[in-house]
């Protein structure tokens, strides 16, 4: 476009807040079709159990049920889909109800099908599960031991993967280190706790032969391929509809067991079948993120230079594998040099399978843990060599001349300036008037701490063969006779906010009023294939499909006005709801009149046929490579083990911006997210493989008041990957926040001469430290 | 998170409520605001087959000047969190008591869970029990065979366990008014998740015209399954001009000895640990508010 974007980098609410704040959003539970029947599952409570026997002639019987299910019943449906695999890696089978065994506690073997929600609770306790219990595998590393009970008796052991990544020699560079610093680091489990929980309303018309599934997910076309072949269903008989998703953070990236189950009994029963989520289901069932337990090493010279880092780590993947276990692991290796240059690297993951629901993408995917484990051990060097965190940081940055960087890790990192964001930081904290701060308090016997994170993470997922397929992203763009243009996505955000900036990006592109574009996504027979929102792709491969869409629609257009003023298209422009000719401006009509010159289509232009609709796939040629800086300030009291959060200062450089507003929100949301990691959340099983803390009243989540200020700027370095020059802000955040918070409490407690404690730096565990270092 | 189906009642007269406890007997219970009872029931943890509900019943409800010397206040055991938060003459009775309403759960918790409720309740980690035990507080409740007053050190019998006999319903607690040259506060270490106390204390004491305690009493909840008072520190206290450090050392025992509650969140040690941190800081809290009258 020639003219100055009026609304790409403005800072325009977002349009889907008045519904969700006012309660009129439609989620998955608030579709009820006549003759809904509704469904609860009966669960083990085990981690590990043989069943002996099930009896369901009691629920059968209840009033009100209609039918019950078990795996004799449900056999004929495909198990839950798995991709991203690793060579060799075993792949269980992950039934839609168990069998014989159940492998963790809240696995489904009974379905209920009632005439009400209460009913179909009330009889699922009346199925009489006899089951054996075993025992269960919990912890990694015993999961490995020899002896270790195993998760699958079909299997040798527990290892479900081996695979890693290498770049350079890491033993030649660890004997070129002056240093070499170790630590044992966890990332521990973490549960993605969307607000709204999953839900699924399959509706089968017989008549129609045709099936609509409302569901929860961030994948409406993945659901609807891979649940057609699961219960063996044409997909163009098969409509999939992701209304309003209240949050996924990669949970919804998946294909559950009850989207399967839902369709396939609304087939049989030839009625609409509803399941909706518990919260304790939630905790239970839907993937969890993180769970890793490594060993790190990193070689350094005398003046803090990175002469090799390795990582062998133990992966928590559960039970069984949802759709994309073991690709989260592998995206921590490509990460792991994160914003340094670092020749030498080396990651040898283990994949342990365990008597826990699976793990899967969890905000950050695998680049948190990633983050995580290489900040931490600069701050450890950092203590070791003597030297300031920043300046060990800085000494291994690569300089902005250096881009596109290649990295040891194999990949090439598009566009950055890390000493920029460094610096913003620096100043915006007034870095060394918070060491005074921190000096001062000493003296009073407080206990303050300053923590770095130097970041940078991979975003716009991305090039489809760099994915093993569907990286691409779809767009159709159509401007209505009135003039009015409607966007369809085939990405499918919930809760982004693509309502509003694919509409600001059509609205500057055809020079008309951001109101007068509308935005729809989610429904598999309106928009065109899609591949979903994830991996901080919306916006980076979904908006650039509409850029290019757009872009194909004002051509068409530019034909129409053309014609009409007989001039050349070149010169044709749009702006404020006009299109005229540039070097004639005289010449000129409201962007609706050519619009329906275009749908009358009683004069059309040569070559070109009636209507202005035009679809884009784009697929991006790399990834990009957001990055930032992000300090925090925080204090210990070392008595009660309590961390408060004093100042937090992030400079994020998500390339261009297309509304500052999401773009903070996005920021906003994420340092929470990872704040909970580092200091609140973890999943905690018992012996047998019960989770002890799978609800609100004992997971806990930051709440508001635990949040301090959020002190956001940014630089600007655009990608040239995508037209928009946008990296994507979904999971920085998140990446960012987690070692930058650990980083600020583990320094207010260096005069203890403590260097590392595992996340969630919970009360206990601070003074459990600090205890023992005093003793 | 589905209830099992139960009958709900609600009884015009704190008589009418009497009558119906003793006709449905074990299968019966007290509903006020719900906050514990529901959320039992939802993880299908009790089924009672009656709920009764309190709400509205006059006898039940409240704040005022309780009669009597001491000028102290009489709290209906349906007064909510929030409106205890929100009393100046809570507040001026009893400070502690103020602080402990505010810190309960989030504001919708607040806004419907009941004093009595929390009392009957007697969750190990709840707030008030600690209060009332600072406050030598007076819970009156009848039954069947009429009304009769039960002391705080008395009333709290283990966890989920009180004084209370079948069919007895909690209608007011009357707490003295703190003396003049008194004054109490209540803290506590929140578990992140609930809000419940991992460990929460409250103290009150009275000066007397030289500064020497002349009254102390301390209770803390959340470390042991039945919230206690601090006895061994009321007496090193007691009859003496405190100062920070005379506060700190003799709170150090307020976890001494404890049998004491041990979970993923906090072990039995690092509670006894918190029971001295927060005794000291509560006692010093109130001491500093007591000589600022
Ligand atoms: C999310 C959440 C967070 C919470 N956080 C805290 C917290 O931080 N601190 C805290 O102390 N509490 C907390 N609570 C508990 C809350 O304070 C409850 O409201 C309170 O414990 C019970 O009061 P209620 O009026 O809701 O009682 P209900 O739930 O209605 O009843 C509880 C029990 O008391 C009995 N009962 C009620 N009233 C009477 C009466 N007048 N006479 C005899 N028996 C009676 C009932 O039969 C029942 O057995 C929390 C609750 C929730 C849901």
């Amino acid at each position: 476009m020639a003219q100055a974007p009026k609304f790409i980098g403005a800072p325009i609410k977002r349009r889907d807040d008045p519904r969700l704040i006012q309660g009129l959003a439609h989620y998955v539970d608030d579709f009820n079709p006549h003759g809904t029947l509704h469904m609860a599952m009966v669960r083990s409570p085990y981690g590990k159990a043989n069943i002996r026997s099930v009896d369901v002639s009691k629920a059968a019987a209840a009033e009100g049920v209609v039918a019950v299910y078990t795996h004799e019943e449900t056999k004929g449906i495909g198990p839950v889909p798995v991709g991203g695999l690793v060579p060799d890696a075993k792949v269980p089978e992950q039934p839609i109800l168990a069998d014989k065994q159940t492998l963790f506690a809240g696995e489904p073997v009974v379905a209920v099908i009632a005439e009400t929600r209460y009913g179909a609770r009330d009889a699922a306790d009346l199925v009489d599960i006899d089951y054996e219990p075993l025992d269960a595998v919990v912890d990694l590393a015993a999961a490995m031991e020899s002896g270790s009970p195993k998760v699958h008796d079909a299997y040798e052991s527990n290892e479900a993967f081996k695979w890693g990544i290498a770049g350079g020699d890491v033993e030649a560079g660890m004997k070129e280190a002056d240093v070499i610093v170790k630590e044992k680091i966890t990332n521990a489990r973490v549960a993605p706790l969307a607000l709204e929980p999953r839900g699924v309303l399959a509706h089968y018309l017989p008549g129609e032969d045709k099936m609509t599934i409302w569901t929860s997910t961030q994948v409406p076309h993945k659901v609807r391929t891979l649940v057609a072949l699961q219960i063996g269903m044409p997909e163009n008989r098969m409509r999939v509809i992701a209304p309003e998703v209240g949050g996924g953070f990669g949970s919804k990236l998946n294909i559950y067991r009850e989207e399967a189950l839902a369709a396939f009994v609304s087939r049989e029963l030839g009625v609409p079948i509803k399941w909706v989520e518990s919260r304790s289901e939630n905790f239970m069932t839907t993937i969890h993120g993180r769970g890793q337990v490594g060993d790190v090493e990193m070689g350094l010279k005398n003046d803090g230079t990175i002469t090799a880092f390795r990582y062998n780590v133990l992966a928590d993947c559960g039970a069984y594998y949802q759709l994309l276990t073991v690709a989260i692991f592998t995206l921590t290796g490509l990460m792991l040099p994160g914003p340094y240059k670092i020749e030498n690297i080396e990651m040898n993951a283990t994949g342990v399978f365990t008597n826990k629901v699976a793990t899967d993408a969890y905000r950050g995917a695998g680049r948190p843990e990633a983050t995580y484990i290489l900040e931490r051990m600069m701050d450890i060097a950092a203590i070791e060599l003597g030297m300031d965190p920043v300046e060990i940081r800085r000494k291994n940055f690569p300089d902005k001349s250096e881009f596109p960087f290649n990295t040891s890790a194999g990949l090439s990192y598009d566009s950055g300036d890390y000493h920029q964001a460094l610096d913003l930081a620096l100043e915006a904290a007034d870095y060394s008037g918070m060491r005074a701060q921190q000096e001062e308090a000493r003296k009073d016997g407080r206990y303050l701490g300053i923590g770095f994170s130097t970041y940078v993470e991979i975003c716009g997922m991305g090039p489809s063969a760099a994915l093993g397929g569907q990286g691409w992203e779809s767009a159709r763009v159509r401007v209505e006779p009135t003039g009015k243009a409607t966007v369809f996505s085939g990405a499918s955000p919930h809760g982004q906010g693509q309502q509003t900036s694919f509409a600001q990006i059509v609205a500057d592109g055809l020079g008309i009023d951001v109101n007068d574009v509308t935005v729809i996504h989610g429904d598999t027979d309106v928009v065109p294939y899609g591949v979903g929102t994830f991996g901080s792709r919306g916006t980076v491969v979904g908006g650039s499909a509409v850029v290019y869409a757009r872009d194909k629609v004002r051509a068409k257009m530019a034909k129409f006005a053309a014609m009409e003023f007989e001039a050349d298209e070149n010169d044709i422009e749009f702006e404020d709801g006009k299109v005229f000719v540039r070097s004639a401006p005289e010449k000129s009509a409201g962007f609706a009149e050519v619009a329906m010159m275009a749908y009358s289509a009683i004069a059309l232009p040569e070559d070109t046929d009636p209507g202005l609709e035009e679809t884009h796939f784009f697929e991006p040629s790399n990834f990009t490579f957001p990055f930032g800086t992000h300090i925090v300030l925080a204090e210990v009291d070392p008595e009660t083990g309590d961390v408060e959060i004093l100042r937090y200062v992030a400079v994020d450089d998500v390339g261009n911006m297309i509304n500052p507003l999401l773009v903070h929100g996005q920021i906003h949301g994420g340092i929470a997210q990872g704040l909970g990691q580092a200091l609140e959340e973890e999943m905690i099983y018992g012996e047998g493989g019960q989770p002890l803390n799978a609800s609100f009243m004992h997971y806990a989540l930051p709440k508001a008041s635990r949040l301090p200020r959020f002190e956001l700027l940014h630089t600007t370095t655009p990608t040239d990957v995508n037209p928009l020059g946008a990296k994507g802000v979904g999971e920085a955040g998140t990446i960012g926040s987690t070692p930058a918070v650990v980083n600020a409490v583990l320094d207010a407690l260096s005069p203890f001469g403590i260097t590392h404690i595992d996340m969630p730096l919970r009360p206990e565990r601070l003074w459990r430290a600090i205890a023992e270092k005093r003793a | 998170m589905i209830p099992a189906s139960f009958d709900y009642v609600r009884p015009q007269s704190l008589e009418d409520a009497l009558a119906q406890l003793r006709e449905h007997g074990e299968d019966a219970r007290v509903l006020a605001g719900g906050h514990s009872l529901l959320p039992v029931m939802k993880a299908r943890l009790a089924d009672p087959g009656v709920l009764i509900d309190v709400a509205g019943l006059e006898d039940l409800s409240g704040i005022s000047e309780s009669e009597g010397s001491e000028g102290g206040v009489r709290i209906g055991a349906m007064t909510t969190h929030a409106e205890i938060e929100a009393s100046s003459l809570v507040r001026g009775k009893c400070y502690s008591l103020v602080e402990a309403a505010g810190a309960i759960g989030d504001v919708q918790v607040r806004n419907r869970g009941t004093l009595g409720g929390s009392l009957a309740h007697a969750d190990p980690a709840a707030d008030y029990p600690a209060v009332v035990l600072a406050a030598g507080a007076e819970i009156t409740v009848v039954g069947a065979d009429g009304e009769r007053v039960i002391g705080a050190d008395d009333f709290f019998t283990g966890a989920y366990e009180t004084a209370l006999r079948a069919g007895e319903i909690i209608t007011s607690v009357r707490i003295r008014a703190s003396a003049v040259r008194g004054s109490s506060a209540y803290l506590k270490a929140a578990q992140q998740a609930s809000g419940f106390a991992v460990c929460g204390v409250a103290a009150r004491l009275a000066l007397d015209g030289n500064g020497v305690v002349a009254s102390i009493r301390v209770g803390v909840t959340g470390v042991a399954a039945t919230a206690y008072r601090a006895t061994s520190v009321e007496n090193a206290l007691m009859g003496s001009a405190p100062s920070a450090e005379s506060i700190r050392k003799a709170a150090a025992g307020a976890g001494e000895g404890v049998d004491a509650l041990d979970d993923f969140y906090a072990g039995a040690d690092f509670r006894r640990h918190l029971a001295g941190v927060y005794t000291a800081r509560a006692i010093g809290k109130a001491w500093i508010r007591a000589t600022g009258k």
